[in-house]
């Protein structure tokens, strides 16, 4: 073996123990989750090291369904976040759309406006959102609540227009010369060619409806309409309840979207790469 | 590209609407309703008094000062820990890429009450699995949640856990779209790795760096969810209050709308601060 590659082994070796243990540190929490969702109460808060599953994770969710009505708030969450996914996505492109093809007067206002709302927290409009959405169109507890304010996102409509501006002119032109309308080129030559992007925005999307807690938190308290995260956050702190049963619902919260990730990993890392979460 | 103002606005309007209804108006309503006074019917106007109360407010300076603390600590420690795991991750020596990856981005999708749960677990005084461990190597256990400086730490170490894999994706797309010939160049000059990346990597990459930071700092300064729900509503005695817990505490809790937007309009106006300020340390050299 030359010199060189003696190096190369030696770095490549520094480079797994290195990165090895630290990759451990980071799946430790998650492991941790799995393994007390699978343990009975009084195997959580017993002296001995436990680091392996157990069997009791049923028993586990038949708590947390007696504590809380689990069932029912994953329903809500999974059909506000479908429908969040598909309304923001639609707008967004749509916006983003607009924004990559026509010139138009304001553009370079709008634009700036956009831009400016991502180095603006989210606090700044949270109590007006709330005082309108409960009081003025006393929509406190609905879907619509928890469906309609989150829809503006701004850095969702930088990656489409970005998306869209990369297209080439011709396509959309040779349909024009054809007379075809613009909403139909937009809805059946742009957004088929946007795929991958709109698959992107998506898993975004809705992956931040699923785990969104603070406006959900505010806005739906009465249990009968509480989003899983917040159903989930009741429960911790109270003295009387179910620790495997948290953790069993904090599994059904977390693993499907693990594996969503595994299996659409491309897609999650190029939207969360175009930062298209605000 | 065409001037047709009717139907770009015909294709912006959806998204304008929510915009003007859910941001533009709430942010003009919220600075107006931090100048009331909100505790009375109806409110009345009333300029000094949020404002007023917020500069004499020993609870505003405590979440304030843990704000800052957090912020100045946490996000340093985690950009530069995702610098680290993206340069390694992107290193072609890495075997089994696919499973690294996974550890480091898998925190991405999980939510904030979930993470919440298993931390307030994990970090038990008497049955945590890291008190357990600190105790099987010979150290002392720490009471992570009635003493302020390891209630802190812990804050800390899982918000960096959740966001660093989320930087390190960024940082790692940055680094892939930065040419390869611009390496093969330095390592034919026998340039070390060591220095290609502090000469070539680091530059290349300041912009996304500073990407990263803006969001980091924007989202800390609101932080809610984790000493909300893992320190106990921002205990022990108020020693993990962030700006944000003081702002769902006086607003939905107290229901005083214009005291909250007093501490809402700081938070932006510290973020806005910040951000010019890093844009501004970090500009290109005319």
């Amino acid at each position: 073996m030359s010199s060189r590659s003696a190096a190369r082994l030696g770095r490549s070796i520094a480079l797994h123990l290195f990165l090895t243990p630290l990759a451990l540190i980071w799946l430790f929490p998650l492991w941790m989750m799995v393994v007390f969702s699978t343990m009975p109460d009084n195997g959580i808060f017993s002296p001995g090291i436990e680091l392996l599953p157990h069997g009791n994770f049923i028993d586990n969710f038949n708590n947390l369904q007696r504590d809380t009505n689990f069932v029912g708030a994953i329903g809500i969450s999974v059909s506000v976040a479908v429908t969040y996914t598909f309304l923001s996505v639609l707008l967004t492109s749509m916006a983003g759309w607009a924004l990559a093809r026509y010139q138009f007067f304001g553009k370079g206002a709008v634009v700036a406006i956009i831009l400016g709302t991502i180095t603006l927290p989210y606090a700044v409009v949270l109590i007006p959102q709330f005082i309108m959405v409960a009081r003025d169109f006393k929509l406190a507890n609905t879907w619509v609540a928890l469906i309609v304010p989150p829809l503006f996102n701004s850095l969702g409509v930088l990656f489409m227009r970005q998306s869209f501006s990369m297209m080439p002119d011709d396509l959309f032109d040779a349909a024009r010369v054809e007379g075809v309308k613009e909403w139909r080129i937009f809805l059946f030559v742009a957004l088929p060619l946007a795929r991958p992007m709109l698959a992107a925005l998506a898993i975004i999307l809705f992956l931040a409806s699923w785990n969104n807690y603070l406006w959900p938190l505010l806005i739906n308290s009465q249990p009968g309409s509480m989003t899983a995260p917040v159903a989930l956050g009741t429960l911790i702190g109270l003295t009387k309840v179910s620790w495997g049963g948290i953790m069993a619902g904090a599994v059904m919260l977390t693993v499907p979207m693990l594996v969503v990730f595994v299996l659409l990993q491309r897609h999650f890392i190029a939207g969360i790469a175009a930062g298209a979460v605000k | 590209m065409r001037n047709r103002n009717a139907t770009a606005y015909r294709f912006l309007t959806p998204y304008l609407l929510i915009f003007a209804i859910f941001w533009v108006w709430p942010i003009i309503s919220s600075f107006m309703i931090s100048f009331q006074a909100t505790r009375t019917v109806p409110w009345r106007f009333a300029p000094g008094f949020n404002w007023g109360r917020l500069i004499g407010d020993p609870a505003f300076f405590n979440a304030l000062k843990n704000t800052l603390l957090i912020l100045v600590i946490q996000v340093p420690v985690m950009i530069s820990l995702a610098l680290v795991m993206a340069v390694l991750l992107n290193s072609p020596l890495l075997k089994a890429r696919g499973l690294y990856r996974f550890a480091f981005f898998a925190p991405v999708v999980v939510g904030e009450v979930a993470y919440s749960a298993v931390f307030r677990l994990m970090f038990n005084l008497d049955f945590g699995i890291i008190n357990k461990l600190l105790n099987s190597i010979g150290l002392p256990k720490i009471d992570w949640f009635s003493n302020v400086t390891p209630a802190m730490a812990l804050i800390m170490i899982a918000v960096t856990w959740r966001w660093a894999g989320y930087n390190a994706i960024i940082l790692l797309a940055g680094m892939q779209s930065i040419p390869e010939d611009v390496y093969e160049a330095a390592t034919l000059d026998r340039v070390s790795k060591l220095k290609q990346f502090f000469y070539i990597t680091l530059p290349l990459l300041k912009p996304v760096i500073v990407f990263c930071l803006v969001l980091s700092i924007i989202g800390t300064m609101q932080l809610f969810t984790e000493p909300f729900l893992i320190t106990e509503r921002g205990g022990p005695g108020g020693g993990t209050e962030t700006l944000g817990l003081l702002l769902y505490r006086q607003g939905f809790r107290s229901l005083n709308f214009g005291y909250a937007s007093a501490v809402a309009y700081t938070m932006a106006g510290l973020a806005i601060a910040i951000t010019l300020a890093q844009l501004w340390l970090t500009r290109e050299p005319k």
